[in-house]
């Protein structure tokens, strides 16, 4: 009836997990009841939940990221405690919860911090920034959001029942098959990461299909805001890389599962094609993350410089650049297999050469930044940190990409710091730029500056501290993924970076205490204008938080810095804007719950999948096509907003912005 | 860096680039199919991955048998016409849905259906018996290569006749409405990729297994 | 373990190459990062004395500089990458006094076997080798993917089942080196830890005479699949060779891969343990 499951699925003789579960469980209990008691649940229903409003869903995919930050935080404070403490002893995690430890902290870093984090910038920003109502597919956008969240529900599921999978982030065979993982935890982490990526794939197409066909009048591909452009590169990385990722782990289910020879080390299955295709899609991975993240310090140094950006045409040029050879460099993640001097030449060699227009990006920003008038605001200040740390990454990563180097670096912890420079300095202190520089246009008031500060330099020393010493370690020989060790030149640099993770606890401290207080305080922090920055691209020519239809006219833009050239006129003219412009009523789609309920079927399913509960997989089946018929039959998908409504809407913003005509001509 | 030059004012412009002023967002018609032709290229990018992977097994029998002694070409050719007159009679429900012909549509769609059904109890069929014959998937890896890639390709069509019996059903309940001819043009397009990705099999897997 | 301090010509070579890529890359790194700082402190808004270019945005000779700085240094360090890549591959032959050590490497759950084939002995998790001589090592897994990496000689090189890898290396001088696995393989990985005994050319024929006498212990087919189950040695064994193939047996799948955990009834949580094995 239940398949494998049973009660022995539950860790009560563990207390780690036990306990770790439990607060999770209560804390969502509680977080639910509250919600019910105070009676927020149809407003949640409402606006939230079935919303498909590009900014409500970016909002969310932010707010899953955040917390599954948390989680693969605590994961990493484990590690980190651990390796201090398990000299010549086996510390207090034993090796089948250190293994999933590691594992679950890789995997939840990336699909469900990273990714998320800025997939959601991107369906916040995006269309702002290309002057239009919406994305291309907003239901298919929920659908996605909400296979995101049932990928991180089912990881963290496995928290409680079962178990995760002990074979690290990328579960490379034969240890990942059924003969050395008979558990479910490499199945927890196959169904998370197929429904997941299902939902990935879903929010790439929609975002190409939004930057290439859904751009307002005047916006040629030349005028978009670098972030678009990034935007565009990243999610065509998506559709490309992403099915590579599902095939692959679709064979690993079917070796698991039917009994197939895809990866197995008997009739013939090749471990080191699993190894080719997983990279195939892994290195590119890299660059979905990071090339919205170099659109984000693009666009903040470009604002608090208050200058175009330097080099835009290089800066497209690079990033398509980037966007192309990413595919062309896989296998420097196993120049270790002995494949022969030329392949490893040739492919470290193409690996090096991304660092070209990686190279021209750090200087086009550096340049944009001479001649500017620079404010030290918290998104500048992740720019400026980003910018050295990154290099510092690229340098490491490059030398990793010499081989021989590589041979005496592979999977050590210099490695590991290698990676963690690369996406805790560019990826994630990208994050938090855009952040906190898209903060208030995503909720009309800024966040508390002090705190953000405080956040940055915890974060920032931190890093330093915590993963400086990893190099070190790796010089000393030091592999990755060690439970516990025996080497005592080891030891004053891992307790050195346990020192660096409490710090980098304070600014997580921090993050939290801003976020409550400029909640607490956010009358004082309160920006009327829409454009609390002096900003330059269009989605600081609405309001704070916009309309739900973005903007009541369509803008009409003739050059880059679209919004900056407006302001620029209306100081010319003296006045805002000359006469209101007509008002139009405005189409939008209907909100809808598919998402939600697909996501729920798709839960129900994968679980039972994981657990070989098959009359529920095919009950869960019939529910996700059942939803999506239901869809389908609706007779009425949008709704219009009448002309009136939006006038009225619109000349409230429009009369806090005749006062900023007075700011920006301040500039 | 004393040798830099002020380029002119705030509003800037690539002479050049902007002959062609863009005119604003996309109608939704051509967004959606555009969007969908994006789809399509993903799922070939995951065919693709199948394809190498038979490609790089197909040798790895593992001591069982082979393509050549397994595959009966006349089958796949009697399977391989069904598809492509599907993919002819889909056109034609295409055009009727064009002149807005609900009669025609729903002939030429049912006859895609049959088509389609037809060519799922062929290789249904294929299948059983080399499961029988002790040549399923588990026996090799050349063999777990081979059921991938014709079954997923397999789990197309079955999901492309779920889709187009909807379709016939929303045509009869909904008429040709602007969302549901949207729909129909999709589906369209997907039909006639499995076609393509079936002359790719075709090809690759049963004509050179079979030369093999 | 530390690999700045070599103790062979592969790891020596490499190292080298480590150490002026990173000098290549700092000269340019260094002055980025200092004009990092410098233009952020010049161009702060507070300063009245910076020039404000509020529209400057584009100069060709900047661009230009830009891109062939980056260029020019890969293209410096491509040539490094290619020029090492050859010289350095694992399984270019390595000179040395003396004749080729034949080694032949199996990697076990959860730990290493070592086969000398033309001495006909083999050890389990420590490894003797004459100072000097041209080390011919061919690797394999008994199951899952492991990593053979001696930090101070160099090259990690992959183990995987069914298939060999070649790797040639030397050490140069006397003492004990630690090895260990660089790539994560199940419960068991961190003990798979081994001595590297590296002595003089003169007592490895002792040591190999003493080894086929106080073995009290046949390596063959039967004993190695026993060997084969997951458990994590307590002391170094010893084996006299009895079957010179047997290596070939394993790469081959003659003899079948490693059977993985024992099972127990919890489907939920199927494996026995690593408190078992150890």
């Amino acid at each position: 009836m239940f398949g494998k499951l049973s009660w022995a699925a539950v860790p009560l003789d563990q207390p780690i997990p036990l306990i770790a579960g439990a607060v999770v469980l209560v804390a969502i209990l509680a977080v639910v009841v509250w919600v019910i008691v105070a009676g927020h649940l149809p407003y949640l229903w409402r606006e939230w939940i079935t919303s498909v409003d590009h900014k409500r869903i970016g909002v969310m995919y932010v707010l899953l990221a955040s917390v599954m930050l948390l989680r693969g935080f605590s994961d990493a404070i484990m590690m980190r405690a651990q390796q201090a403490v398990a000299f010549h002893s086996q510390g207090f995690l034993p090796p089948e919860h250190y293994n999933q430890i590691f594992s679950a902290h890789g995997t939840i870093m990336i699909f469900f911090v990273a990714m998320p984090f800025v997939i959601g910038l991107m369906n916040l920003v995006v269309p702002l920034q290309l002057g239009v109502r919406d994305v291309a597919f907003p239901t298919l956008n929920s659908v996605g959001f909400w296979l995101t969240a049932t990928g991180a529900l089912l990881v963290n599921v496995s928290l409680v029942v079962g178990e995760f999978a002990r074979t690290g982030w990328l579960p490379y065979p034969p240890l990942s098959e059924l003969t050395y993982s008979p558990g479910v935890g490499v199945d927890y982490y196959l169904w998370s990461l197929e429904i997941s990526g299902v939902g990935t794939l879903v929010a790439g197409i929609n975002l190409v299909t939004t930057v290439l066909k859904i751009r307002t009048k005047g916006m040629s591909y030349l005028r978009m805001p670098m972030f678009c452009w990034t935007t565009l590169a990243s999610n065509l990385l998506i559709i490309a890389a992403f099915p590579i990722l599902t095939a692959t782990l679709a064979m690993l289910i079917l070796d698991r599962y039917l009994g197939f020879h895809f990866f197995t080390n008997e009739a013939g299955g090749n471990v080191m094609m699993f190894m080719n295709l997983i990279w195939a899609w892994g290195h590119p991975e890299v660059y979905i993350l990071i090339l919205p993240a170099f659109g984000i310090f693009s666009e903040v140094v470009s604002t608090f410089s208050g200058k175009p950006l330097f080099g835009y045409r290089s800066m497209v040029l690079a990033t398509m650049a980037i966007c192309i050879i990413s595919f062309m460099v896989w296998l420097h993640h196993f120049f270790t297999m002995g494949a022969g001097p030329n392949v490893n030449a040739i492919f470290g060699i193409a690996s090096m050469i991304i660092a070209v227009p990686t190279g021209v990006k750090i200087y086009n920003w550096l340049f944009t930044m001479y001649g500017g008038r620079i404010r030290f605001t918290t998104p500048m200040m992740w720019s400026i940190g980003f910018m050295v740390t990154f290099i510092i990454g690229g340098l490491t990563g490059v030398l990793v990409a010499v081989p021989p180097a590589d041979f005496l670096l592979h999977n050590s912890l210099f490695l590991v710091a290698h990676f963690h420079n690369v996406i805790i300095g560019g990826v994630l202190f990208g994050a938090f730029a855009g952040y906190t520089y898209w903060f208030p246009k995503a909720f009309g008031f800024r966040l508390h500056e002090g705190l953000g500060k405080a956040a940055f330099w915890c974060w920032l020393i931190g890093f330093y501290v915590a993963f400086m010493p990893l190099y070190a370690a790796g010089f000393l020989g030091m592999t990755r993924r060690m439970q516990h060790y025996d080497v005592p030149e080891w030891r004053p640099w891992l307790i050195v970076a346990g020192v660096g993770a409490v710090i980098i606890t304070i600014g997580i401290i921090f993050q939290v205490a801003q976020l409550v207080i400029s909640i607490r305080d956010r009358e004082k922090l309160r920006d009327l204008t829409g454009d609390p920055w002096d900003g330059r691209s269009l989605e600081w020519a609405t309001a704070s938080p916009p309309p739900v239809f973005n903007f009541a006219v369509l803008p009409n833009i003739t050059g880059e810095d679209a919004y900056w050239a407006m302001k620029a006129k209306a100081k010319a003219r003296g006045q805002a804007e000359p006469k209101e412009p007509d008002y139009e009523p405005i189409e939008l789609p209907r909100n809808s719950p598919t998402g939600f309920v697909c996501a729920f079927f798709a839960t129900v399913m994968g679980f039972a999948l994981i657990w070989h509960i098959w009359w529920m997989v095919i009950a869960g089946f019939i529910g996700a096509f059942a939803t999506f018929v239901a869809f389908a039959w609706r007779d009425h998908d949008e709704y219009e907003i009448p002309a009136d409504e939006v006038a009225r809407i619109d000349r409230i913003n429009l009369a806090e912005r005749r006062n900023l005509v007075t700011a920006a001509g301040s500039v | 860096m004393t040798t830099v030059t002020l380029t002119h004012g705030g509003e800037r412009d690539h002479p050049g680039f902007e002959a062609a002023e863009h005119e604003g967002p996309a109608p939704k018609r051509i967004v959606t199919a555009y969007g969908f032709w994006i789809f399509l290229l993903s799922d070939m990018v995951m065919f693709s991955c199948f394809f190498a992977t038979f490609a790089v097994l197909s040798k790895q029998t593992a001591g069982g048998p082979s393509g050549a002694e397994l595959f009966d070409l006349k089958d796949v050719a009697v399977e391989t016409v069904c598809l492509l007159l599907s993919s002819f009679t889909c056109g034609m429900a295409s055009i009727a849905a064009d002149v807005r012909n609900r009669f025609w549509f729903q002939i030429a769609m049912a006859v895609t259906c049959l088509l389609g059904l037809a060519f799922l109890f062929i290789e249904v069929r294929e299948f059983a018996s080399l499961v029988a014959h002790d040549a399923g998937p588990t026996r090799s890896a050349f063999l777990s290569a081979f059921f991938t890639l014709v079954g997923c390709h397999g789990l197309h069509v079955s999901a492309g006749i779920l889709w187009l019996l909807t379709m016939m059903a929303q045509v009869v309940a909904k008429g040709f409405r602007a969302d549901i001819q949207r729909r129909i043009v999709c589906f369209a397009l997907f039909w006639h990729a499995l076609d393509i990705i079936w002359v790719a099999v075709f090809s690759v897997v049963y004509l050179l297994g079979s030369a093999a | 373990m530390n690999i700045l301090d070599p103790q062979g010509p592969i790891a020596a070579a490499e190292k080298t190459i480590l150490i002026d890529s990173i000098g290549i890359m700092l000269a340019i790194v260094l002055p980025t990062i200092v004009a990092i700082f410098a233009f952020a402190y010049w161009f702060r808004q507070s300063n009245t004395r910076a020039q404000y270019l509020p529209n400057w945005e584009y100069s060709g000779r900047i661009e230009l500089v830009v891109w062939s700085i980056p260029t020019l240094t890969i293209i410096l360090l491509g040539g490094v990458a290619w020029i090492g890549a050859h010289q350095l591959d694992p399984a270019r032959p390595v000179e040395g006094t003396g004749s080729p050590i034949r080694i032949q490497v199996v990697s076990l759950d959860w730990k290493w076997l070592f086969i000398y084939p033309d001495q006909h002995i083999a050890t389990v998790n420590t490894l003797t080798v004459p100072v000097g001589a041209p080390l011919r090592l061919e690797l394999t897994s008994a199951s899952v993917m492991n990593a053979f990496f001696v930090p101070q000689l160099g090259s990690l090189i992959y183990t995987m089942n069914g298939m060999v890898t070649h790797l040639e290396l030397r050490a140069d001088n006397e003492g004990t080196l630690q090895g260990l696995s660089g790539h994560f393989s199940g419960d068991g990985f961190p003990d798979m830890l081994f001595d590297v005994n590296v002595v003089s050319a003169l007592s490895f024929p002792d040591w190999v005479a003493s080894t086929a006498r106080g073995a009290n212990q046949v390596l063959n087919a039967e004993s190695y699949q026993k060997l084969a189950q997951q458990s994590v040695p307590k002391d170094k064994m010893t084996f006299r060779l009895d079957d010179s193939r047997l290596f070939d047996a394993i790469a081959t799948q003659k003899l079948p891969p490693g059977p993985g955990p024992q099972l127990t009834d919890n489907l939920a949580k199927p494996e026995s343990g690593t408190a078992n094995v150890r």
